[in-house]
């Protein structure tokens, strides 16, 4: 058995237990992070603390939400709204907390694109992370069930019916899904129980996991330089911080990182006050009504994108159907960032504005997703349409472009150096 | 040597049991998730058309699904693989969900056609697909007809006759 003397401080006893001097160093004082970075490396943080926030306000909603067809509008526009102290706070965060969350989810994962934070052993930390887009959008969608108006049972229907287009088992699978024919109290509580416990447990562990995934690849920085993390250390500890390229993690790295954090908290908290409609779209204000489809459905602003890819397609092309291409390409959509570090075949990390061709290609990127956000919510019609159409076109086509693309640039600029 | 087949039996006890264990608690799983016994012998609605007026659209309710009953007026013409027909009359009997991701169209009388505000699609007064994304006429349920009413839910013979032409 191991030796304990007696300690002479509650720390001390703590270390001999559970070797806390060292927990730290690991995780905090001897982590090092570049110190060539910018505010856009601090939406990692952003990310975790906006997440805490919509743990501890759906904690709080928890408490007087009912998963019942009969019971969950009341419950959330009366009971939550009108009765509990500070319920219409706790629903507001909550509601521009889940907006706010795929913002700066968006800007992590452009910063990620526009610096390569993705390629050279950083493989694992983007998987990781697209694995966290997509546990949140589950997140998003089951939770925008849960207040049972109209937009609800609307988004619910429609997305739950995506999986019919899957071949032979479709039909049956949405039955499945839904519990029920139609989207019933079975699919609000089963759903009800993703969004409160399967789901938030499983991103949790895919947060630890993509925390992990950073540690032995590190940080990339705004040159996309690669640092002797080791060396660059020493120098540090050997008090020459100036000449050193790194900082630890806690506390001189978190103290920049907190400062982002207060700014976005009076940004979210202004919002949270004065402007949380945003969050709350109006339709929604009605009750689910199983026989009466809104004059016009579309999800939240987050989701628009990949949702006009899913329905640009509205014409049959030769033997394919529609709503078949539609799928396909909306299942493109899905997957196809994920393949970043795959599809990008030049070996150089370093931002775009110092690539020539990349450069090129990630704004037109960056326009299109804008053109399909802002036509997602469009009514699809007349030119509309056609917009659509061109758009989700452009979409694909520059994904499959990508990788020819980025090896006519490492051609060229590999005769320039 | 015995030793290591001992731990090498031991090992395949527990991956089979564990395997076996896996398989019916998935099993048990998916089955939690099946729709009850109660939800899926629920509903088989008898509806007497009788009572409908030419060219207006009424919505009943089977299945939680809507289901549109359309009586024609005597210039529409008669589709033997679409149409419902009872001794007073011809009738367009669909489950009103666009077929492409299930919202549940208009019926516009001036135009005679259906339109789905989702995405666009529109069908004709037999229900069938004329434009935009649905991928398929509306569909019919399965019917039985009963002198002037007819049992959603139940297959009869002119059912049957239609689902096998198509």
């Amino acid at each position: 058995m191991a030796e304990f003397k007696k300690a002479n401080s509650v720390g001390e006893w703590l270390d001999q237990r559970l070797n806390t001097t060292m927990l730290t160093k690991v995780m905090m004082t001897e982590y090092w992070i570049p110190k060539d970075i910018n505010f856009l490396w601090a939406m990692g943080m952003i990310l975790a603390f906006t997440f805490k926030i919509l743990l501890v306000s759906g904690i709080f909603l928890l408490m007087y939400y009912k998963p019942d067809v009969n019971m969950a509008f009341d419950s959330v526009n009366y009971t939550i709204m009108q009765e509990v102290g500070y319920g219409w706070l706790f629903r507001h965060i909550h509601g521009v907390g889940a907006s706010l969350v795929f913002l700066i989810i968006y800007i992590h994962m452009f910063t990620g694109i526009y610096y390569g934070s993705y390629k050279k052993g950083r493989e694992m930390i983007w998987l990781s992370g697209m694995l966290l887009l997509v546990l949140f959008s589950a997140e998003a969608f089951s939770g925008y069930m849960l207040p049972w108006g109209q937009m609800s049972y609307w988004a619910a229907y429609v997305i739950t019916n995506i999986f019919g287009g899957i071949p032979l088992i479709g039909d049956e699978l949405v039955v499945w899904i839904r519990g029920n024919f139609y989207v019933a109290d079975s699919t609000l509580t089963r759903f009800f129980m993703l969004h409160v416990l399967l789901v938030p447990l499983a991103i949790l562990g895919g947060i630890a996991f993509h925390f992990y995934s950073l540690r032995i690849p590190h940080v990339n920085n705004q040159k996309g330089e690669e640092i002797d993390f080791e060396e660059e250390a020493n120098k540090y500890k050997a008090g020459r911080k100036k000449l050193s390229k790194v900082i630890p993690f806690w506390p001189v790295f978190m103290a920049k990182d907190v400062f982002v954090l207060s700014v976005f908290l009076f940004f979210f908290f202004y919002l949270v006050f004065y402007h949380y409609n945003f969050a709350m779209d109006p339709v929604n204000f009605d009750p689910a009504n199983g026989l009466k489809t809104p004059a016009h459905i579309y999800p939240e602003w987050y989701f628009l994108w990949s949702y006009e890819v899913l329905r640009g397609f509205f014409f049959d092309i030769g033997p394919l159907k529609a709503a078949d291409i539609g799928l396909a390409a909306f299942g493109f959509a899905q997957i196809i960032f994920a393949l970043m570090p795959w599809l990008d075949r030049s070996p150089t990390v370093a931002p775009a504005s110092q690539r020539p061709y990349f450069r090129v290609w990630f704004w037109i990127m960056i326009v299109i997703l804008i053109v399909l956000t802002i036509y997602g919510k469009l009514p699809p019609t007349g030119t509309n349409a056609w917009i659509g159409f061109y758009s989700s076109i452009a979409f694909i086509l520059l994904f499959l472009l990508l990788p020819v693309v980025t090896s006519k640039e490492a051609a060229v600029t590999k005769g320039a150096k | 040597m015995a030793d290591k087949s001992r731990r090498a039996f031991m090992g395949k006890v527990l991956a089979g049991t564990a395997g076996v264990a896996t398989v019916a608690s998935l099993y048990a799983m998916k089955r939690t998730w099946d729709p009850l016994p109660s939800v899926v012998s629920a509903g088989f609605t008898t509806v007497d058309l009788s009572p409908l007026e030419a060219g207006k659209l009424s919505v009943i309710k089977w299945r939680g699904k809507p289901i549109f009953l359309l009586k024609h007026t005597d210039d529409v013409s008669p589709d033997d693989s679409r149409d419902i027909v009872t001794q007073d009359g011809r009738y367009t009997v669909v489950i009103g969900l666009c077929t492409h991701l299930g919202c549940i169209p208009e019926w516009r009388e001036s135009e005679s056609i259906f339109h789905c505000a989702c995405h666009g699609g529109q069908y004709d007064i037999h229900a069938k697909q004329t434009f935009g994304p649905p991928p398929r006429p509306l569909d019919i349920p399965p019917f039985a007809i009963k002198g002037s009413s007819i049992v959603l839910g139940e297959e009869g013979p002119e059912y049957k006759k239609m689902t096998t032409q198509a």
